[in-house]
């Protein structure tokens, strides 16, 4: 029977933002992977993300799961110009940490502490929460995707004239938009079809 | 809409060829195209199972109107059967709120719960979009608003009222899209200073 809520196994709910590895359980029932078509298969577009309860639940829905993916990528991955990945990953952890996303939040957190070497003002961000003062260009990064994750939006002109006097072209400011909307999209499945656990 | 093959985020922000944020959306060329696809994927599916164009459309009209995003609700809208245009505008006016709000997990993080309304659907509203669609919009609301307080009893809701486990998994996915897809509208709009 796949239509019903699944009990979850016995775990440790996190409750701090953390870096450390998290599981995730489903709430839902994922497809089971020797029911799953090649179009599902292909939907995951990485073929290991098949281990993955998220993908596979995700998977049901396999057209907007494989363009949800390709979106996500080419906005966090794609290294022609704009902002640097490590920022990328910051609007992405600021956004999760200001929408209560303690999964996307350790995952992003996690890369960008690793892209930028700062560990101790990534682990401020997620202690002191979106109001920590980090330094102006970070702090102008988190702002800007704090504001645009509040509904209705909060950002405006003044966050676009912040990001310019920290040194952001366009090209990076539009990605500060697209990494903060993107991870609006992620926050709301992940916190919503299942549920955070400890390792 | 105006057809599905006219890039909705460029039509939206208001992107013409060869102007300055053109080149920016050229320089992310797959998150360009694959936002279009999730839309028609969303929004005109090859495969649309149990969950029908006019669900999809109310459903996409009543988060862009929660966001206050006028032009894009009206898309939506126009997408929608004009005999619900009514019931989601309404719909619209008693969940609009502010978010992000909603509760912790008991611990560190409780000191940061911010409370703030659960939406339950005015019965006149109810009857005028149905049990199907009532439910799709009460979780909506959740998820536009306060998504830290989702939980298992939200999704039993939906399954309550005939959604099925691939039907609220596609729901879910129409919901998160358009919160991206409305920020990425507002944003792109006032870095071209046309908030």
């Amino acid at each position: 029977m796949s239509d019903s809520i699944l009990k979850t196994p016995e775990h440790t709910v996190p409750t701090a933002f953390t870096r450390a590895q998290l599981d995730w359980l489903p709430w839902l029932e994922p497809l089971a992977v020797d029911a799953m078509t090649p179009r599902h298969q292909a939907s995951l577009v990485d073929a290991a993300r098949v281990k993955s309860p998220y993908f596979r639940l995700l998977a049901r829905d396999p057209d907007a799961l494989e363009a949800r993916t390709r979106t996500d990528k080419d906005i966090f991955y794609n290294p022609d110009g704009g902002l640097p990945r490590a920022e990328r990953e910051l609007a992405a952890a600021a956004t999760s940490r200001f929408n209560g996303c303690l999964y996307c939040a350790s995952v992003h957190a996690r890369h960008a502490a690793t892209y930028s070497k700062r560990e101790d003002d990534v682990q401020r961000l997620l202690d002191a929460g979106v109001t920590a003062d980090l330094d102006e260009r970070w702090n102008a990064i988190i702002a800007a995707s704090v504001a645009l994750t509040a509904t209705p939006s909060l950002f405006g002109p003044e966050h676009v004239e912040r990001l310019r006097r920290a040194g952001l072209d366009d090209l990076a400011i539009s990605d500060v938009i697209h990494a903060a909307a993107f991870f609006n999209w992620a926050n709301r499945l992940m916190l919503s079809l299942g549920e955070p656990a400890s390792v | 809409m105006s057809g599905t093959d006219t890039d909705v985020i460029d039509a939206l922000v208001g992107i013409t060829p060869g102007s300055a944020l053109d080149a920016i959306r050229a320089r992310r060329p797959e998150a360009r195209a694959h936002a279009q696809a999730t839309y028609q994927a969303l929004f005109a599916p090859k495969d649309p199972g149990n969950v029908s164009a006019s669900e999809r459309f109310a459903v996409g009209a009543f988060v862009a109107g929660l966001h206050g995003a006028t032009a894009v609700a009206a898309a939506y809208a126009s997408g929608a059967p004009a005999a619900l245009k009514e019931a989601v505008d309404t719909a619209v006016k008693e969940a609009k709120t502010h978010g992000p709000y909603g509760s912790y997990t008991p611990g560190p993080l409780s000191r940061e719960d911010t409370p703030g309304p659960v939406y339950r659907m005015e019965a006149s509203t109810r009857r005028a979009l149905g049990p199907r669609l009532a439910a799709a919009f009460e979780h909506a609301h959740m998820l536009v608003f306060h998504p830290r307080d989702a939980a298992p009893a939200a999704l039993q809701a939906l399954l309550d009222a005939g959604w099925t486990t691939t039907d609220i998994v596609t729901l879910s996915q129409i919901v998160a899209f358009l919160s991206f897809q409305i920020r990425v509208v507002a944003g792109l709009r006032t870095l071209a200073g046309r908030a």
